[in-house]
């Protein structure tokens, strides 16, 4: 059993390493603080313990002491917060081109989907050396996708999509863990991530039940709710355009800009008059409550593979797009 | 001792008047005092009992012991019931309203009925409380995050959320009666400067208690609307946003942090001047950094929103800001370290406890660097590294200085001597016990161990069963104090007017003292900690048997 009791978790992110660094440097800190305090504690205690004849001695106190002991820890702490900020940026910032899963938390599950069209409930299958990007939501509350062999955490909001990324680089299982409570079976909702070789995790995904990739499935689901007879794919509709719409800036009718990320797209599917593009009336219809968050996710995922580079993956569906 | 001053005949706060009446309407701070301490130590068992089930829950990896809701329910009313009940009025309210007009030299609080109101406000609250818990209980956890408690969680959310309210009332009214008596009753010659370190750090709880908690108050009644009423406010579905309701949360909860720890501060810098026989080290600085962390604690709340999904830019903002709190906290540990140099000190029970609380609150301070790190933060938020933090700043530190407050005063208090060599004892049982149960929940974090979790992976197991281990010498800890305080009430020794020789207004009255506090009105002419002019006791008072 107490081979069981390692310090830290498995190492298995890019990010890991960096994270394990600056909290073995705190340990170091925190520790020197504590030693340098106690013994001082215990040597004044010892050495000034009340003896006959011995009177204690009245001191003021010493400005010179109080500026020392306050800016030399403040200077510290600010490497610290230095070192913190640096990682956070990382942790915070995924990689261009990174692969993205979708994932859809609720009362007590993780459902991820591979843009491939691969579903997974409670396990996600990753290779080793790929640049994976989180794009999650939650259908009911708050949770929190945690994996601590990768040292990332994310809470998951319901209403709108939050991110998160890592590089696994070693294979194995490893735990997946919702870190926000979330009711009764909150320590339920665990799962695993297998972070396989490539060639393995090439098989594995070739060897599942796909049903056609998360835009082609929003391809579909765009037809089936009409978006396409106003959303054209030229400049005749009542609706913008959609191609080469994601991640550019769009004017606002209010005269506002803003880019057209992930939770824009959400917003303007669920309450299209949150935020009306220049030009245009506030004539679309209100989708919150009619689509599912899976849904959503493969509406968001069409909308972005209108405007994928050529050779990303989801691209497939570009050339069909179109009519 | 041969010529104690007191005998029992002489009239006081306690024997003035007897009944059940002369309590429950009393208007004499000190009896509001003892009110207070019955209730919040009633409470203090209560979220202990539901502490221990927790552990003993844990002790498995399976859950085996409590069903998953009962579980959920257990730590939210342990947190509800200990954060609410037990800490916020711990020294306030009872060490507080004693000491604030005795130690300021005035008859009593400024407004008397307003102190009464605030313990019926408290006991109202408590009985809506206890109600709740008999009842089903909540388990939203004690932060009552949204949209899981305004729309999912089917427990008594409305109840507890109104009961804290008013129990928020309770400790605003509180507060108001602080500062105005500090700013008001002083007696004559006892400028700010000459004020002791507890009164400052009274008055630095009081300025959160007034300005922190009519936002959380506002919070829950949103909460409770939501709830009822079905308005979207942090529900997204209906329009709403739940980062608001942690915003909105954390900017009364996270100064109400410092509502639990500066009272505890105040009480070792009395304390440890006392036992070393010397003026504090740098009362200036103590004095302006406890008004500086009640300024800075304003503006850290974001720090518990880093993996919520707030903005990279206000993260960083926040996690600079929590560094700037830091610092006056680090500058209290050194001037109290450095009052002990060239002191003479004695380990008397409340020393013990004063080291106690120096050694854990700067290893729960420690590890707040560990958690204000961006970095680092995203991998031990919301696990038991949280936990253990919280409980060192909270546990180690509020309530060892709530217990060496009380064995510094019972003296004062009861006009009776405790057994020190059981004081010493319970201290020491305290310190092991509380370090046995919360060191390996560091480790736990970091290892991964999500907090609120009621079944784990069996790698955590055998951290865990040390900290419940741990747990119930912490509960022996406590239960010794209660047992020998009650004991001591009767069998005590009489206690001289000032057992420990310490300085402050509050010795220079009776032990316990009469009902107007002091028989003549005080003219302070000296410097607060003036040991130098106050003969240390003979030793066989703090070594007593």
């Amino acid at each position: 059993m107490f081979d069981n009791l390692p310090l830290w978790p498995a190492r298995a992110s890019s990010g890991a390493g960096n994270v394990d660094a600056l909290y073995i440097f705190l340990v170091l800190v925190a520790g020197f603080m504590c030693v340098a305090i106690f013994s001082l504690i215990v040597l004044f205690a010892l050495r000034y313990r009340r003896q006959a004849g011995r009177e204690a001695e009245q001191i003021e106190g010493s400005n010179a002491l109080e500026i020392t002991w306050s800016v030399v820890p403040l200077g510290i702490f600010m490497v610290i917060f230095a070192w913190g900020a640096v990682i956070y940026f990382q942790e915070r910032t995924p990689p261009r081109g990174a692969t993205e899963i979708y994932v859809v938390a609720k009362q007590w599950m993780w459902k991820l989907e591979h843009v491939e069209g691969q579903r997974e409930i409670n396990e996600l299958h990753v290779p080793v050396g790929r640049d994976v990007e989180m794009i999650m939501t939650s259908q009911d509350v708050i949770h929190s996708f945690y994996v601590p062999a990768f040292r990332i955490k994310q809470d998951v909001l319901p209403g709108r999509y939050t991110t998160a990324w890592f590089r696994a680089t070693k294979p194995g299982v490893y735990h997946l863990f919702c870190a926000e409570y979330c009711g009764s079976q909150h320590s339920g909702m665990i799962g695993q991530v297998v972070v396989m070789e490539p060639a393995q995790y090439e098989a594995w995904l070739s060897g599942g039940n796909t049903s056609g990739s998360l835009a082609s499935n929003g391809q579909n689901i765009f037809q089936q709710l009409g978006c396409v007879t106003c959303h054209r794919a030229d400049t005749q509709g009542r609706g913008p355009n959609l191609v080469g719409v994601f991640g550019k800036p769009v004017m606002l009718e209010d005269g506002r800009t803003v880019v057209a990320d992930e939770n824009y797209i959400r917003e303007s599917i669920l309450s299209p008059s949150a935020k009306v593009v220049k030009g245009f009336k506030p004539i679309m219809p209100v989708f919150q409550g009619l689509v599912s968050e899976e849904q959503l996710t493969e509406l968001v995922a069409y909308v972005k593979s209108l405007s994928a580079p050529p050779g990303a993956a989801g691209t497939k569906v570009q050339e069909s797009k179109v009519q | 001792m041969a010529t104690a001053v007191i005998t029992p005949e002489r009239e006081n706060y306690l024997n003035r008047e007897y009944g059940i009446k002369s309590w429950l309407l009393t208007t004499d701070h000190k009896r509001i005092a003892l009110l207070y301490l019955m209730s919040i130590t009633f409470f203090f068992f209560i979220g202990g009992f539901f502490a221990l089930l927790i552990r003993l829950e844990l002790l498995t990896p399976a859950g085996d012991l409590v069903q998953a809701d009962t579980y959920n329910k257990l730590f939210t009313m342990h947190g509800q019931v200990m954060i609410f009940f037990f800490l916020i009025p711990s020294i306030p309210a009872v060490l507080g309203n004693f000491l604030v007009p005795l130690m300021v030299g005035a008859k009593d609080l400024a407004f008397p009925r307003i102190n009464l109101l605030s313990w019926y406000l408290y006991i109202i609250a408590g009985i809506m409380m206890l109600h709740c818990i008999v009842t089903g209980g909540v388990d939203t956890g004690w932060t009552f995050y949204t949209p899981f408690s305004t729309a999912f969680s089917n427990t008594k959310v409305i109840e507890a959320g109104l009961s804290i309210f008013i129990a928020g009332f309770s400790s605003i009214l509180t507060g108001l009666n602080f500062v105005v008596t500090i700013h008001r009753m002083r007696a004559p010659g006892m400028t700010w400067s000459r004020l002791p370190l507890f009164i400052w750090a009274h008055y630095a709880t009081s300025i959160i208690q007034l300005l922190g908690t009519p936002v959380l108050a506002v919070t829950l009644v949103l909460v409770v609307f939501e709830r009822v009423f079905h308005l979207g406010i942090f529900d997204p579905t209906r329009g709403g946003d739940p980062l608001l309701f942690q915003h909105l949360f954390w900017f009364y909860s996270h100064p109400a942090v410092y509502i639990m720890i500066l009272p505890a501060m105040g009480v070792v810098a009395e304390i440890v001047p006392c036992f070393s026989r010397k003026r504090i080290f740098g009362y200036k600085a103590i004095a302006l950094s406890s008004i500086a962390i009640a300024v800075f604690g304003f503006l850290v709340w974001a720090h518990h929103m880093f993996v919520a999904g707030i903005s990279l830019y206000s993260a960083l903002v926040f996690s600079a800001l929590s560094y700037l709190v830091a610092v006056p906290s680090a500058i209290k540990v050194f001037n109290w370290t450095a009052t002990m140099y060239k002191g003479s000190i004695t380990f008397s029970t409340p020393m013990l406890y004063a080291f106690g609380f120096i050694g854990l609150f700067t290893m729960g301070g420690l590890t707040g660097l560990f958690l204000a790190a961006l970095g680092l933060n995203v991998h031990v938020t919301d696990t038991y590294f949280v936990i253990a933090h919280f409980h060192y700043i909270m546990v180690g530190g509020a309530v060892m200085g709530y217990l060496g407050g009380m064995h510094f005063w019972w003296p004062k208090i009861s006009g009776r001597l405790y057994p020190e060599w059981l004081g010493k004892f319970a201290a020491l049982i305290v310190f092991l016990g509380f370090n046995l149960t919360f060191f390996p929940q560091f480790i736990l974090g970091y290892m991964g161990m999500p907090r609120r979790y009621w079944q784990y992976p069996p790698e955590f197991q055998v951290l865990n069963v040390l900290s419940t281990a741990g747990s119930t010498i912490l509960a022996v800890g406590y239960v010794l104090p209660m047992v020998y305080f009650l004991w001591s009430m009767r069998y005590g020794k009489l206690a001289d007017d000032n057992p420990w020789g310490a300085a402050g207004l509050e010795w220079q009255t009776a032990s316990p003292p009469p009902t107007f506090n002091f028989d003549h009105e005080p003219e302070v002419t000296w410097e607060a900690y003036n040991y130098d002019q106050i003969p240390a006791p003979p030793e066989e008072v703090s070594v007593e048997r």
